[in-house]
């Protein structure tokens, strides 16, 4: 996968995550076309694109979309898939979607990071997602006590 | 380094502090967890992007005042990054805060570093110089005790790593394949994956570890795995065939439901490791018989299994259609995944539509019936409201053209074009539209409208080699003399015409186009003179939307019709107009057609008709100007340096201190006067062809490519059916447009078909039969090659045929001669064998070699030059040392070894100057032995094997053979069995080998096949490791040509190596790379270093070393991508291990 990117109807970005070195300057301009492109599609239309030499896969949920680009000889049926299982993982941890939680941004990323590496499918039991995902928080949650404590009665 | 980073890093806050007071302290106080709620609250409300830009740019100032303040708590920060997070995705910048980033990831606890790496992730890329900083933090995360943060480390290193820094933490990385926890050991896969990607070469010595991560008894762990063979098999799927097996156990492992339920997916066995799965294999059963056999039966249980009715099946399913039609072709399978594709073409979700038209596409060539099976279907797709079926319909019959359905399919390609913006779809669609018209036009009149149409549309921004190969297929002609003038004269025509409509305005390339050619065959035409169409010529150079490249080749035709024109008030109006022109380009241009206008015999000359492919003579040297030369030299002119020399004295001038360590070379090759080539001045070479050679001179103008496209030796046809093709595509009457012509042809078909049932579906059938003509069992279709029936309407001349006929006849004479002069050494290499064997006076042949061998300059060079003069003196030494070990025969044996090491001196007489590996076994039995080794010819890797029979009994026909591999070309070098091996006795096979694709290390094996006297024959395998290094030779080359070579090179990498005592070590380090890796020393200056080696056959590659205070900087530079990294990596190996340094 080359990239992902999550929009609201109105086009205004949610979420973007790039497995390939590009400029600012490509990715403003990719993400301005795309996000144009894939709004002005009509609901019946396919959920795949032809766009430059990438495929692009998107898929709406609600007012969310998810959109990645793929390269050509990617299956673009089980990239599909793989919105889906993001949007599972997402709904597990935060209850729904729709709107993502945005005061907890950057868990959506760490969801996503432990589902997709560098690109790849990295694991593909939801359970095994999820059991890391909460590892890592209870053992920040553990880390994160003592501190607060000390700084309340200002040792910091 | 970690303290000086750590002390930059404290220091940080302070400096921005004093650079920016005030707003710090104050916005640092607010509550920080609901800020960015507001934010995103804030900006979402807002309507217009003005109102979003302010209050972004303000939030920015507060978080830069905020992060550089010192009472900042690491708390806050993360607070910060988030909110620096979100404001960098809407667009605006954000750079301040990356430095932060790292610092949080390295200070932070747990959750706060956790932030920071996800910082980093997203601000910084791979080139990033920040990107260093953050090397330390990653290599103490991956030695803690917290899984965590060795999790956070392997994410962060998965995801962006400096290419350089990797050596820093691969040993860390390769530790953690054997961790107790499988997520830790997925994550440094993946790990390792990332560094495939950007260093193959780093990560080669582990491919051993990746076969036991593919044996992981963890799902997630092997699935991993899968991402590096998949990328592996994609480069060379000959080294991974072994696997296969594996490969299939898996498959049907998951396919059978076997793995833990967690890996299902709505109730199907873990889809994504299936895919991944199918696509290895395909790539390992392509045209692989013997492999693709292997997975037959798991395709088939695949194909059977993915029943359910979901999305996620007919990912499956997709994936194994594609996989069979990869493969060795099965018809059982075959058959079975057709129906498969039926089953997408005709869904009625859009989605698995999409993906049935895609496979379509896929397969067509192999099995173009399938297409008409789906005839009705396409045809609706072609009228699809999304746009992207229609284009991958398009796609499709793309594949399906042939000269009987072309008109169609490029009216259908066309009428999409006209719809299309983006330019990516039209540089795309007009490439194939051209290619098509060229491959199968039916008839001139289409011909040039279609190529209206591709010009007009396509205009700037189509591939410039579509306007260059119409000229070349409209200048070069082709058989039939009738034809070529009728399609120029129509050309020229069509041209006048399109130019007479008013208020039309063309792209430039396609006026350059028209120019070219009314300049070239207006004569052709009787009606106008070319008065006329100078006239024409001169109202578009007077308008205002037409570029000066453009005018430039408007100002050729004018001249080239000038020269066939009497006397034109027009010409003198150009003249008059362009001489004052501000373009030099054109002024100059203009001042030649004055000039020539004033002689005409010169002119004509100059510009004959017709004659555009025609070689012009050329005094390339410039003769004619010796005398105006030696005149102003004696007058005390400077004579002429190149540009590249004046250059060079310009900047030796300039610098003191000269970074560029090839530069001084220059100075001293001594290029003077008009000696170089490049020196001649295109401008004032009058005797040439003066509209071609001002051409020329605009930049970007494709004629010269064209002209050289046109010169004898350079053009190439392309394809060339055997069959005439007059007879199968007649000529259409001009006045027939492309559109009737599609009428009539529907029309002749319309009386053959039935009763349609309605107006529309009986349109449809009609374009159907129009388009699927053609396909039917008539074409020659092999099940595995493309089919092959391309008929040219535009046969190129039969001149160029008759010249390329002519090469090959002398190439073939060529090849003849060498394979004599092969015969012949092989001739002498086997009386020399048969003496050998003879067994007589070996010694005495081998003790002349002895000097000769130790004052070869060559030889020096090389590895284990001591080994060969010690063998030449006396041969058993060569045994005597580490071999020995390995070469174990039994006592009974101890004549056959003598024998053996006289045939191997042998081999070492007979390539003098060659050097040899030392003898390896590489396979016995209890009767026979066989080792190997290495000889590094000069052209050529030459592989050794002898037979060596142990025992007393006779061994029958002996016979070697070695499969053959991708990367390699392998030729025997002799006639190799023996009727009967004598007890004892010896024998040796010669295999030459040249590298044929790149690799870094290959297996080759092979078998040897022997017979007992009373049993059956018996059959040994054995195989052998190649590296990269056994085709690399000293290349010897001067100073000035490393230099020259230096500048040509554009792949480089740059690489440091830490010695101790680096002053006194670089002859030693030079040594030691000429001895280890074979490189030839060029030169040594001062404290730096030439060294040069070739790849075989022909790839070279440079290195340049640099002595400073800590070390040794390398810099590699070669033509060919992969081999820097290479050569990078064994010079490292071998600095880091060599003794004496």
């Amino acid at each position: 996968m080359q990239f992902m990117l999550l929009f609201s109807r109105r086009g205004k970005l949610r979420l973007q995550k790039w497995y390939v070195p590009l400029s600012d300057k490509e990715k403003k301009k990719i993400t301005r076309e795309l996000v144009q492109t894939v709004l002005a599609r009509k609901p019946k239309m396919c959920s795949f694109l032809e766009w430059r030499d990438l495929k692009i896969v998107y898929r709406r949920y609600a007012s969310l979309y998810f959109c990645c680009a793929i390269e050509d000889q990617d299956n673009e049926l089980i990239t599909l898939e793989i919105i889906h299982r993001y949007v599972e993982l997402l709904d597990k941890c935060f209850g729904s979607v729709c709107e993502l939680d945005i005061f907890n941004f950057e868990k959506a990323y760490f969801i996503l990071d432990e589902f997709l590496l560098g690109g790849e499918v990295q694991e593909t039991s939801k359970k095994n997602v999820l059991k890391a995902i909460e590892q890592a928080d209870l053992l920040q949650e553990e880390a994160e006590t003592p501190r607060s404590v000390l700084e309340e009665i200002g040792l910091t | 380094m970690s303290d000086i980073v750590e002390r930059t890093l404290t220091a940080l806050p302070g400096l921005f502090l004093q650079s920016q007071p005030g707003g710090g302290p104050a916005a640092a106080k607010t509550p920080f967890s609901s800020r960015l709620g507001g934010l995103v609250r804030g900006v979402t409300a807002l309507s217009s992007k003005h109102e979003e830009e302010k209050l972004i740019q303000q939030e920015l100032s507060s978080l830069k005042a905020t992060v550089s303040a010192p009472t900042t708590t690491l708390k806050m920060m993360k607070e910060c990054m988030v909110r620096l997070m979100y404001c960098e995705m809407l667009g605006y910048d954000a750079s301040f805060g990356y430095i932060h980033a790292i610092k949080l990831a390295q200070q932070g606890n747990l959750l706060e570093k956790r932030v920071g790496y996800l910082a980093v992730s997203l601000f910084l890329h791979e080139s990033h110089e920040l990107l260093l900083l953050l090397v330390n933090t990653v290599v103490k995360d991956l030695q803690s005790t917290n899984l965590v943060e060795v999790c956070m480390a392997l994410t962060i290193v998965s995801q962006i790593f400096p290419r350089e820094m990797i050596p820093a933490v691969l040993p860390l990385i390769e530790d953690k394949l054997q961790h107790s926890k499988e997520i830790i050991r997925r994550k440094a896969v993946l790990a390792l994956y990332k560094f495939h990607l950007i260093a193959p070469n780093q990560v080669q010595h582990i491919h051993i570890k990746f076969r036991k991560a593919l044996c992981d008894r963890d799902v997630g762990v092997m699935a991993a795995s899968l991402h590096i063979y998949l990328r592996m098999i994609k480069e060379n799927s000959s080294g991974y065939k072994d696997l296969t097996g594996s490969f299939v156990t898996i498959l049907k492992q998951v396919v059978g439901g076997k793995l833990p339920v967690d890996f299902n997916y709505h109730s199907v066995p873990a889809p994504w490791l299936q895919i991944q799965l199918l696509r290895i294999l395909g790539l390992l059963g392509k045209d692989d018989q013997r492999t693709s056999e292997l997975m037959y039966d798991v395709l088939d249980e695949s194909l059977r299994r993915a029943e359910l009715n979901h999305n996620v099946t007919y990912a499956i399913l997709f994936e194994c259609v594609h996989t069979v039609y990869s493969i060795y072709p099965k018809s059982e399978l075959l058959e079975k995944a057709a129906k498969c594709i039926g089953k997408f073409v005709l869904s009625p979700k859009i989605n698995l539509k999409y993906l049935g038209l895609k496979a379509l596409t896929c397969v067509v060539q192999q099995d173009p019936s399938l297409a008409l099976q789906h005839q009705m279907t396409i045809i609706e797709c072609l009228d699809h409201p999304d746009p992207i079926i229609k284009r991958e319909t398009l796609e499709l019959l793309y594949r399906i053209t042939n000269s009987q359905n072309v008109t169609v399919i490029v009216q259908k390609m066309l009428e999409y074009l006209h719809q299309s913006k983006e330019e990516y779809i039209i540089v795309n669609l007009v490439g194939k539209i051209a290619e098509l018209a060229e491959k199968y036009a039916p008839d001139n009149v289409w011909f040039i409208q279609t190529m209206n149409a591709v010009f007009s549309v396509g205009g700037d921004v189509m591939h410039p080699d579509i306007p260059s190969n119409f000229l070349r297929l409209l200048a070069e002609g082709f058989d039939d003399e009738m034809e070529e003038q009728q399609l120029r004269l129509y050309a020229v025509q069509s041209y006048l015409s399109l130019l007479d409509m008013e208020n039309v305005f063309y792209p430039q390339k396609f006026l350059q186009v028209m120019s070219w050619v009314l300049g070239e065959y207006s004569y052709l035409l009787d009606t106008e003179k070319p008065e006329d169409v100078i006239k024409r010529l001169y109202k578009l150079l007077m308008s205002d939307s037409i570029s000066s490249e453009t005018k430039a080749w408007l100002i050729a035709a004018v001249t080239k019709l000038t020269a066939q024109a009497q006397a034109s008030d027009t010409v003198e109006r150009v003249i008059q107009e362009f001489t004052v022109s501000l373009d030099t380009c054109i002024r100059q241009h203009t001042f030649e057609l004055k000039h020539l206008r004033e002689n005409v015999e010169v002119m004509k000359s100059l510009l004959p008709v017709n004659k555009s492919c025609e070689d012009m003579v050329v005094d390339a040297s410039l003769s004619f100007l010796d005398g105006y030369v030696a005149e102003g030299l004696s007058q005390g002119a400077a004579p002429y340096k190149p540009h590249h020399q004046r250059q060079e004295e310009k900047l030796s001038q300039e610098k003191v201190l000269n970074f560029e360590p090839y530069g001084l070379s220059f100075s001293s090759s001594g290029f003077t006067g008009r000696q170089s080539p490049a020196g001649i001045s295109l401008g004032s070479d009058i005797s040439g062809n003066s509209a071609e050679a001002g051409l020329k001179e605009t930049n970007s103008l494709k004629l010269e490519g064209v002209k050289k496209l046109w010169g004898k030796e350079g053009y190439l046809p392309q394809k060339e059916s055997a069959a005439g093709d007059g007879a199968e595509a007649p000529p259409l009457p001009p006045e027939v447009s492309p559109s009737e012509n599609i009428d009539q042809a529907a029309a002749k078909r319309t009386q053959a078909q039935v009763l349609a049932p309605s107006k529309e579906e009986k349109e449809k059938q009609l374009l159907a039969s129009s388009l699927f003509v053609g396909l039917g069992s008539e074409s020659t279709v092999s099940l595995l090659g493309k089919p092959d029936v391309i008929s040219h309407k535009f046969r190129r001349k039969s001149k160029v045929k008759a010249a390329k006929s002519g090469e090959a006849a002398s190439t073939h004479n060529l090849t003849c001669s060498s394979l004599n002069s092969l015969s012949h050494v092989a001739y002498e290499e086997n009386d020399y064998l048969t003496a050998l064997q003879d067994g007589e006076d070996t010694e005495s042949k081998d003790l002349p070699l002895g000097p000769e061998l130790s004052d070869s300059e060559s030889l020096s060079e090389l590895p284990l030059a001591e080994k060969v003069s010690d063998c030449s003196l006396s041969a058993l030494s060569l045994f005597a040392d580490s071999d020995m070990e390995i070469f174990q025969p039994p006592s009974s044996a101890a004549a056959s070894l003598t024998r053996d090491i006289a045939s191997a001196s042998c081999f070492l007489e007979e390539t003098a100057g060659d050097m040899c590996s030392g003898r390896m076994e590489v396979c016995s039995d209890e009767t026979v032995s066989v080792s190997s080794y290495k000889l590094w010819k000069d052209d050529c890797l030459l592989m050794v094997w002898s037979v060596t029979s142990k025992s007393g009994s006779q061994l029958k026909g002996a016979d070697l053979d070695i499969f053959p591999a991708q990367n390699f070309k392998i030729s025997e070098q002799r006639g190799c069995c023996l009727p009967v091996m004598e007890a004892g006795s010896t024998k040796n096979f010669q295999y030459s080998l040249q590298m044929e694709k790149p690799f870094t290390e290959e297996n080759l094996s092979g078998f040897v096949n022997y017979q007992m006297v009373d049993t059956h024959s018996v059959q040994l395998e054995f195989s052998v490791n190649l590296s990269l290094l056994d085709f690399i030779r000293p290349l010897k080359i001067s100073t000035e040509d490393f230099g020259k070579l230096w500048l040509s090179f554009a792949n480089d990498v740059k690489q440091n190596i830490k010695i101790s005592e680096p002053q006194a070590a670089l002859p030693s380090a030079l040594k030691m790379l000429q001895q280890k890796l074979r490189l030839h020393v060029v030169d040594i200056q001062g404290n730096e270093g030439l060294l040069a080696c070739r790849l075989l056959p022909s790839t070279s590659s440079l290195l340049h070393c640099r002595v400073h205070a800590d070390g040794l900087a390398l810099w590699f530079r070669s033509s060919c991508p992969a081999l820097p990294d290479y050569l990078s990596y064994q010079c490292q190996k071998v600095m880091m291990v060599g003794p004496g340094i």
